[in-house]
Formats: C-alpha cells, structure tokens, sequence
C-alpha cells in the first residue's frame, strides 16, 4: 500500500503533527475499494480451472485483497466472469450484473468471456460485452494465473484513478538475458544472424527474426534438447 | 409467572408442509459445474428433482465439422478440461483406427504415462471439490498444490498448464523433454504424500463421513441400466474398467488393479478414487521403466505425419507434405468406427463418421458424465437438501463433457 | 465375439435385417425401424446376447452426403446409432436404423427408455439436435439447448445462426480496447453487422422492427415487452 507515502494524491505533512496525512475523500475511497474487492465468481467453464489455480496457494488471490468470494450478487463489488457464456446461461448472467450493488466492475476472464474465442457457433455468446459493460479483459484460453493478476492488478490501477474505460491485458515476454540461452539451442528462423538473436530474445515477442513475418514473432528455442 | 416454555403436544409443533419448489443453479456456490436442478421440496426432503444440463453446450460436434481432423484436438482437449490429456489420447486412438495405424512403443508409453498423470489431476479435483463444497477447504488447498506440480510436468512437456492440444494423429506433438523420466520420478512420489495428507484430514472427520456415508446409493443393475461407467459403475462393485476389458496402449503389459466399491455411494466413490490415483502411481512408474529412451516417436507415413520443421523450409518433398496434411487435412478412410477409452469419468467414446475427406462428417462424443448427471435424479430423490451437495460433487459432473 | 450375434439376429430377424457389416472391427447390424424395439428387447433379455449396457445413442444426418438407403429402398436422411455392450460377455454391438425423407419428414422412431432407461437423456439430446422424434418417450423436451432455440442443428443448419434470449447493448460497433481490426478473425463474428444489415445468417422470421432498426428478438423478450 506504498501509495500512502508517497504519490500526487497524498502528503505527508513534516514538522508537529507527525503522521497525520491529508489526502482527497476521492482517493482515499478509491484507495480502500481497491483493496477489498469482494468477488462474485461467475464460473463456468475450463477457465475455472485457472481460477482454482488462482485461488490456491500457490499463485494465491488474497495478496491483492480480492480474496473474500461472496455467492451473492448482492455482496460483491466485482463480478469474474469465467469460462463461455452460452446464449442460454445469458439471461442469468445479465441477471447477476443487474443485482450487484454499484460500484461494480466486471472482468472478462479468458477468450471466451471476452470474445468467443473459437467458439462462435449457434449456442455461445461471443463476449460478454454484448450483454454487459466489462472493464478489464484478460486473453488466454484459458489465461495463466500470471496474466490474471495482471488483469486484477489493471483493474486496481483504474478504480484507483476513477477510470471506466475497458483495459485489455497486454501479452507479456519475460526478458531472457543474453547469455542464458546457449547460442547453440536458438534455431533461426528470420533473416537475422544467429548471434544477434539472444540478445533481442523476449524483449517483445514481434521482433525477433527481422519482421517476425513467418515465424509469428516466437524464438524456437530449446528444441534441440527433445529427441 | 407463566412458564417459559409451554407444555405443546408433538401434533402441535409439526408445521404443515407444502410442496416448495426450489432452484438450484445455474450458478450455484455449491456446485463446480453448470447445472440446474429444480426440487421439489416437502419440508427439507427432495420429492421431486429436475436436472436441467445444456448451460455449457458450445456446439462441440458442430464445430468438430468445420475444420481438418487434426483441429478437433483444440475442442477435446476443452471437453474434459479437467483431465485434457486423456481426451486427445482417446481421440487420436479413434482417428487411428480409422486409419489402421498403431503408434510407435515410445509414443505409446508416452500416452500412458501423461494420460494417467492427467487421471490423478482429474480426480484430485473431484475429490477436491467435493470436499471444499462440504466446508472441508484446507483439503481442496492440499489438493491443488498437489495439482500444481503435476500441472508443471505438463507444462514443461507439452507448454500448457491446462489445455494441451497435444495429442496428434499418428503421435505426440513432441518428443519427450531430455528430463521426462526424472521429472515424474521425482514428483510423483511428491503428490501422493500431498493426496494421504489430504486424505487423513477428511476420513477421520465426522463431519465428512456423515455426509458421505450411505448417501446417494445406487445399485448395480440400475448402474448398468443408466449406462454409467468408470468410477461411478465401479464404486457399486462392478469392475469395468476399459483399460483392463478392452486394453489399448500396452496397458495390457501393466500391473495395476481395480479398485471397487461395495455399496456405490458417495463414500465408495470417493475412496475408488483417491485408490485409483495410487494405482495410476503404480502404472506410471511402471511404464517409466519400460519405457525407451530414444525411438520415434511418431508413425513414419508422410500422409499423416507433419515433416520436421527445418525440412519444410529447406526442402521441397517437406513443403508439399506441410501443405497438404495443413491444407487438405489428413485423409481418413470412409467409414464409421467407435473408439473408446478410459477416461477420467469412465469410458470415453467416439463415434466418427468420414466421408475420406480431410475433414470430419461426424464426430459424436459419448460423454462419460452426461450418465452419471442423468442417474442424479434418481439418486437424490427422497434425500435431503444438503445431501444433494456431496452427491454431486462425487459424480463428478464435467460441464464441458457432459453439455458437449 | 460380436459376430454371434449378428449371426444370432439373422437367425431370429431376417426380414427385418437390411445389411450388415463390421468396419474397423466394430460389427454393425441395420435394422427396420419398425421393428427397432423388438430387436433392442430381444439383445437385452436373449441369455446369448445379454446386451445390459446401454453405451451410447446417436443420430447423423446424411443429407449432406447424399443420403441413405432404408430398409425400403427409399433413400433416408437420418442415421440413429445405438451401442450398446454386454458386460458378462463383453462384446459389442451396432444398431442402426434409417428414418426420415429429405425434408426430415417421419424422422421418428420408437423409444428405448422402457429397454434401457439410460437412453433416456440420449434420446432427447437426440431430438433436441438433430430432431428426431422418439414414439412413447416419457419426457421428450429439448434438453442442450433452451426451449426458444429455433430449429435444430442438422448438417443444413448455419453454424453461426444464433437465436439471443437477452437483447444486446446498443453499443455501436466494438467496444474500446479493441480496435476495428483488432481481435481473432477466425473468431470474432460481427454480430452488428450480421443483426442488422439483414445478413442471412440472423435468424429468419425473428426479425421485428424497433426504433427504425431490425433486430432480432427472441419470443421470450417480446413476450416481456408486451
């Protein structure tokens, strides 16, 4: 909760009153609805498997204080809505936004929730924003626990600063120092020169092998050690 | 002063009852799966339940039609998306009879050994959440953690934690990682400590045993009548077991039993479970020793296989292959067949139908738990509303699976 | 193993039997749908056929591929699929029957609940996708998809024709985070475009005019609005 030391919003004032902190009634509401998200799980499909994930110990909800999750709509502040959306379960999803107390945010958790994904037949809803306004989308079929928290961590961001628009987790590439990767075990694929690929590896998957035209922008790496 | 409580006859106190309906679902918090049953209620005593499925249908047999056989793999994999990996074995073992080819020993043991990894995570999930939607959550964490590192050997194998899209016609999408062996050799051993931990929390716990005792009985003939399979016919004492009466895989040159149950309640589904993860232990390290080390891994057929990846860039043969098994699609005999396998539910079946065009006519799954939820009305007829939780959560309903 | 059964059947059926054969090792035998539970009663309760497992039911639908050909000579559209298992004797059988012309007309056929209950939830799926009615069944409702759901989803029917039960957002084309060509292309189907430019893959005679616009309307909204 670093954002009470320091930030625009906040000052601590020195001298006497030692402690004593003044801040906008905005922020500091802001501040305490972002910590203690009570979260309606709308749980449907595979990606409910992600979210047990997310809720065990390892990747473990509760250090972003999104851990208390309450079954009744009229509890929560944030709606996950996790898994497809068929047309028929609709009516009782839009049910469920309807009942939540304002404020309330959604968050599209995996492709199906936020796009149908390859699902776009006779029987799902393709995304959710069709039926209901959404606020954080997270990608993934379904999403890494990983890039969950990104999402979850978005969303605190913006209720933090009062911001409605819908946010997308962007893909993200860990950085692989140069070195690690022996060059040996990097299969070019683009128009570059070996040795300058372990360097630029992971900085942003599109730029690897010049345009990252045919490769669709991933480094094959690694795949010398199977056989 | 006027007594407390007054001096009332029995007759007095009942309430009267009227038949109450209630609704249970969609979305519901004690139940891991998309269902919705209707009760009816005379006091607390279900009289009457209508269980409607179909909140999860995504069109899978439709969707199946669309594209070459190989991209149905995407679709099975999120059937079962508990235990992914069983699926695309069953589905290749399908295509394969189709096409009359069997899979080189490797790639064979390979099957067995990642199938029966996603086994114990199917079932720990089950026994997991069933547990939990008993109030029991410190076993569910157990569990999960137990999940996580079966799920770190899938991903370090296949790239993805829970939908693999593996499985390839003729194959694996890859050969074993150089550190396959040890990985499971050393992990396993791991989840089954995690699995007694869990399992000692529960089966000395009143609480648990009241509630899964003698609950949600079935008896053997109408087990057999409703078409159930897997653990849910076995917990009644029927020892069908696909691997053993209809061995596919080289599961016949492995040493395991079967567990079964003697009254087929929720109690002996439980158990038949958790003993079926130790045995899938056993079949594991077992096909772990048999199995060699180097070989192919897939079929050497150019129709059906993909080329390597620097042959498709630096060779002519390897480019025209590519583009016709990702163009055309493989070409599968016509025909029709049913292929069936040991899921993680009980035996998953696929009826395909091949017009000898690269792409799919019909592809029919028979779900393993679309049984199972069909026999939950009658089960829980005649219990009480908190008996319907465990009941069915020990059945194991697959959204997925069982909506298609 | 199986083949003493077909055997068996021809021995006790043989007008009623129109061909058999064993594809892939799985032996299948096509019967007259009039007699189709005749023939399920008998492999359930003959001591040498002891058919007590119901596996699986379904129906595929040929008219994409040119159709069938019934017991009748006439061609046939559907195909219903029965496998069933016996657990003592451990084999397994297929029983096929042709129904239906090429407008689905007389796709219908006896149950099989009273033989096997656990073709009961089979037998609905199967009228519920592929329209196939089942004589004397206790309970044939549409159970995948919901009761407003309009038609079925045969070999002719669009994938992507799609029947709302909840009215969309009047949110004009995608939502911010997304760009117009953003999103999966194979995936993303433009549902304004399709509702509303009168593309044919909006359901037909659903559309009902409101504000200027054609949308397409469930019955279970308009019968709200009303």
């Amino acid at each position: 909760m670093g954002e009470v030391n320091s930030g625009r919003t906040v000052r601590v004032i020195e001298g006497a009153e030692v402690g004593f902190a003044t801040t906008k009634v905005e922020a500091l509401l802001n501040w305490a609805k972002k910590y203690s998200l009570f979260q309606y799980p709308f749980v449907t499909a595979c990606c409910g498997m992600e979210f047990m994930a997310m809720a065990s110990p390892r990747f473990d909800m509760a250090r972003f204080g999104a851990e208390a999750p309450r079954f009744s709509p009229r509890q929560a502040d944030l709606l996950w809505v996790v898994g497809t959306i068929s047309q028929r379960q609709a009516p009782a999803l839009k049910r469920i936004y309807e009942q939540m107390a304002d404020p309330k945010y959604v968050l599209a958790f995996g492709t199906c929730a936020s796009c149908g994904g390859f699902y776009d037949n006779y029987t799902t809803l393709a995304g959710i924003d069709k039926i209901i306004p959404c606020d954080v989308y997270v990608p993934g079929c379904p999403p890494r626990p990983e890039a969950v928290i990104d999402g979850l961590l978005l969303l605190q961001d913006k209720i933090q600063r009062g911001d409605r628009t819908p946010a997308v987790v962007k893909p993200r590439a860990d950085l692989i120092p140069e070195g690690v990767i022996p060059p040996e075990r990097l299969v070019q694929v683009g128009g570059q020169v070996g040795g300058q690929v372990g360097g630029q590896v992971g900085g942003r998957g599109g730029q690897v092998g010049g345009q990252g035209g045919q490769s669709g922008g991933y480094p094959r790496v690694g795949r010398g050690s199977r056989g | 002063m006027e007594p407390l409580d007054r001096d009332l006859d029995e007759g007095e106190l009942e309430l009267p009852s009227e038949p109450m309906l209630l609704n249970m679902g969609p979305s519901h918090p004690a139940m891991h799966g998309t269902v919705r049953i209707v009760v009816e209620l005379s006091g607390e005593t279900i009289t009457k339940a209508d269980v409607q499925i179909g909140y999860l249908h995504r069109g899978f047999e439709k969707m199946c039609e669309r594209g070459n056989w190989t991209q149905v793999f995407p679709y099975v994999d999120r059937c079962n998306y508990v235990s992914p990996m069983l699926n695309n074995v069953g589905f290749s073992l399908a295509v394969e009879k189709m096409l009359g080819v069997t899979v080189p020993e490797r790639c064979q043991y390979y099957r067995v050994v990642l199938g029966e990894l996603a086994r114990m995570c199917d079932h720990l999930i089950c026994s997991g959440a069933m547990a939990m939607e008993l109030g029991a959550f410190t076993p569910f964490l157990y569990f999960a953690r137990a999940r996580e590192i079966i799920w770190d050997i899938f991903e370090e194998e296949t790239g993805a934690r829970v939908t693999h899209s593996f499985g390839r016609v003729g194959g694996m999408a890859k050969p074993p990682t150089a550190d396959f062996k040890e990985m499971i050799r050393a992990g396993v051993p791991r989840v089954l400590a995690m699995i007694d931990e869990g399992e000692r929390l529960l089966l000395r716990n009143r609480i648990f045993l009241d509630r899964v005792e003698g609950i949600g009985r079935i008896s053997q003939a109408d087990a057999l009548a409703l078409g159930w399979t897997g653990v849910c016919l076995r917990s009644t004492g029927i020892p069908y077991d696909v691997r053993k009466s209809n061995p596919y895989s080289l599961y016949e040159r492995l040493d395991f039993d079967v567990p079964v149950g003697t009254q087929g309640d929720n109690y002996d589904r439980f158990m038949c479970r958790q003993e079926e993860m130790r045995q899938s232990q056993r079949i594991i390290s077992q096909a772990l020793d048999q199995m060699p080390d180097t070989g192919p891994i897939n079929i050497d057929d150019p129709r059906v296989v993909l080329p390597e990846k620097e042959d498709v860039y630096t060779t002519i043969e390897g480019t025209i292959q590519h583009f016709k098994i990702v163009m055309e699609g493989i070409k599968v005999p016509a025909g029709e067949c049913y292929s069936y396998t040991e899921a993680g539910n009980g035996e998953l079946g696929f009826y395909l139908v091949s017009d000898g065009s690269g792409t799919p006519y019909r592809v029919r799954i028979r779900p393993p738990c679309f049984t199972h939820v069909q026999g939950l009305e009658q089960l829980i007829t005649g219990l009480m509303i908190p008996d319907l939780v465990p009941t069915f959560g020990s059945l194991n309903m697959i959204g997925g699976e069982c909506d298609h | 193993m199986s083949q003493q059964v077909v055997e068996l059947l021809r021995e006790r059926f043989p007008e009623a039997i129109v061909e058999t054969h064993a594809q892939f090792g799985d032996d299948t035998v096509v019967v007259d749908p009039a007699r189709w539970r005749e023939v399920a009663l008998f492999l359930r309760d003959d001591a040498r056929a002891a058919m007590n497992m119901f596996i699986d039911l379904c129906a595929v639908d040929y008219s994409a591929l040119g159709m069938v050909t019934g017991h009748d000579g006439e061609s046939r559209r559907f195909e219903i699929v029965l496998h069933v298992r016996s657990l003592d004797r451990g084999h397994r059988l297929r029983l096929k029957a042709r129904v239906g012309d090429e407008d689905a007309e007389g796709a219908e056929i006896d149950s099989l609940v009273s033989v096997w209950r656990g073709a009961n939830w089979f037998e609905r799926e199967t009228y519920d996708l592929m329209g196939i009615h089942f004589r004397g069944h206790p309970d044939l409702r549409r159970i995948l998809m919901y009761e407003e759901f309009v038609g079925t989803r045969c070999a002719d029917y669009p994938a992507n024709r799609i029947h709302p039960l909840v009215e969309f957002r009047d949110v004009p084309g995608k939502l911010p985070p997304f760009g117009p060509d953003e999103g999966m292309s194979f995936g993303r189907q433009d549902h304004e475009r399709r509702m509303y430019d009168g593309d044919e893959q909006a359901a037909q005679g659903e559309l009902t005019t409101q504000d200027g616009r054609v949308r397409v309307q469930s019955p279970i909204v308009a019968a709200r609005e009303d």
